[in-house]
């Protein structure tokens, strides 16, 4: 009865279609009804980066009839490292419109639903509700947990893909029966903890590798072959070339999909995670175009770029201290002595400057320093300011010669 | 028996991937870890001496919180203790 029912419902492929296809159609596993499956799917990808560039471009090559793309961003230069859906053409972009030309160019039979905004609280279960499958290739913890409640809620499955430098994981999440991501994290980390990749940098291929092995996911979900992620936990090691897999459990008295959950909407998951809200001024990336001079960030003064250079024409004297890591420092440097931030509680005796003297801390882009700074002023000294928007801004705003990485 | 420490770890390990230790239970390996390795800890356990709860530790294929003696299992030298930290990498702007 649900075959013939299904048989109604699914789309009829074109003449052009079943050429495009003719590798999937002579495979059994998928087939005929496989393909057209496939092209009544509508499969929501949450990013466009390094892991939904490949997830979006083998979901459109291989028939997925609707792709949506959910992605505030712009291409930059510093992208195309691993983000193959986008090019050097397109850099400057909205990312959600350069992807659409390249899987366009892929299949021109695909229909791209742009969602040009950040996923939140307000408008997640809007979004997911036409789709039926979410792939979560975010890139912090806020929206990892705000994609997998809104999951839970709309009861959508999660191909779910994560990397850290040359790290992965991967699994299929929210299933009806399986575990969710609460499940097998019920918290974040504390902000601060675990670098992000733009401090820590990531391997280019790594976000291919598993972008492509949470696409697999969508495919099997959609045809209804094979064995999921779903409860289990595939890690990645690329340097060693090292697949594991490891057994998840749904928690029953999980949060969100436990027996009795207690997230029954979806909430505020920046104070969730602990993150300040990005509309205040800080000192990372988001504040590098407001005027900081002036303003204190956890008991430190912030300091412009213009505020250091005025400082190096006076004479002033300070004590400029870099706390970015060795490898950093030839790209791109301002002359300062060099303690990478992880090693600055255990290396504070090497600071040559009294506990009184002024001393600028800087970074690439002011969040590292940031910390450093927190940690000179624990140490006891008490005139310590942070470079606002660290090297990055002082290649925008004073030395254009400057390389930016 | 063999500990598998996750990248953002091995800032604290000195790079090692994988710590080899004597230990009896998975308690005792962890202790065992953070002896050789100090700053470990705070990365590893909250303040009220509890692993924390975005740590996931892994005794051969199982989460320890779902073994009946949890941390307290015992261990021989063929077991493989692997430690999981939550990481949310993928766009990377």
């Amino acid at each position: 009865m649900v075959e013939t029912l299904n048989e109604v419902e699914l789309p009829k492929l074109s003449n052009e279609e079943i050429a495009r296809y003719s590798r999937h159609l002579i495979l059994p596993e998928v087939g005929y009804e496989g393909q057209q499956k496939l092209k009544a799917a509508k499969v929501l990808c949450v990013g466009t980066g390094g892991l939904g560039a490949p997830l979006a471009l083998y979901l459109a090559a291989a028939g997925v009839g609707t792709l949506g793309l959910v992605d505030f961003d712009t291409v930059d230069a510093s992208n195309l490292q691993r983000q193959v859906i986008h090019s050097t053409k397109t850099v400057g972009m909205l990312k959600v419109d350069s992807a659409e030309i390249m899987l366009k160019g892929l299949n021109p039979n695909l229909n791209v639903v742009k969602y040009n905004t950040m996923l939140t609280s307000d408008n997640a279960l809007d979004i997911f509700k036409d789709f039926d499958i979410i792939a979560d290739g975010t890139d912090n913890f806020q929206t990892r947990y705000l994609v997998n409640d809104a999951c839970i809620l709309t009861g959508k499955p999660n191909a779910y893909g994560s990397i850290f430098r040359f790290e992965g994981q991967a699994s299929v999440f929210a299933t009806e029966t399986g575990p969710c991501y609460r499940c097998l994290y019920p918290e974040p980390p504390p902000p601060g903890l675990v670098p992000s990749c733009a401090e820590g940098g990531v391997l280019g291929i790594l976000p291919g590798l598993v972008g492509i092995i949470q696409a697999t996911e969508v495919i099997k979900l959609i045809l209804g072959i094979g064995d999921t992620l779903a409860g289990r936990l595939l890690l990645i090691d690329a340097l060693g070339m090292n697949f594991r897999t490891l057994k998840l459990r749904k928690n029953p008295d999980c949060p969100a999909c436990g027996t009795h959950p207690t997230v029954t909407q979806l909430i505020d998951y920046d104070q969730f995670c602990g993150i300040e809200k990005p509309t205040s001024v800080g000192p990372l990336e988001v504040a590098k175009d407001k005027n900081v001079s002036g303003t204190v960030v956890d008991g430190i003064p912030q300091i412009t770029v213009q505020d250091l250079a005025q400082k190096r024409v006076n004479g002033d004297s300070f004590f400029l201290l870099d706390v970015r890591e060795p490898h950093e420092y030839p790209i791109a440097n301002l002359g300062a002595p060099l303690i990478p931030v992880g090693s600055l509680e255990s290396r504070i005796a090497e600071i040559p400057v009294a506990k009184d003297a002024e001393i600028v801390v800087h970074c690439r882009s002011g969040a590292r320093s940031q910390k450093a700074a927190v940690i000179l002023k624990n140490a006891g000294f008490t005139h310590v300011e942070n470079l606002a928007g660290g090297i990055l801004e002082w290649a925008d705003k004073i030395d254009p010669t400057m390389a930016k990485y | 028996m063999n500990i598998h420490i996750p990248t953002p770890l091995r800032t604290y390990t000195g790079q090692q991937a994988t710590v080899s230790v004597q230990a009896k239970t998975v308690d005792d390996a962890l202790e065992t870890l953070i002896g050789a390795y100090p700053d470990l800890k705070p990365n590893l356990y909250g303040a009220d001496g509890k692993l924390r709860s975005f740590v996931n530790v892994y005794l051969n294929d199982d989460d320890i919180r779902y073994l009946p003696n949890k941390e307290l299992t015992e261990t021989n030298d063929s077991d493989e203790l692997t430690i999981i930290p939550s990481i949310a990498g993928g766009c990377c702007r």
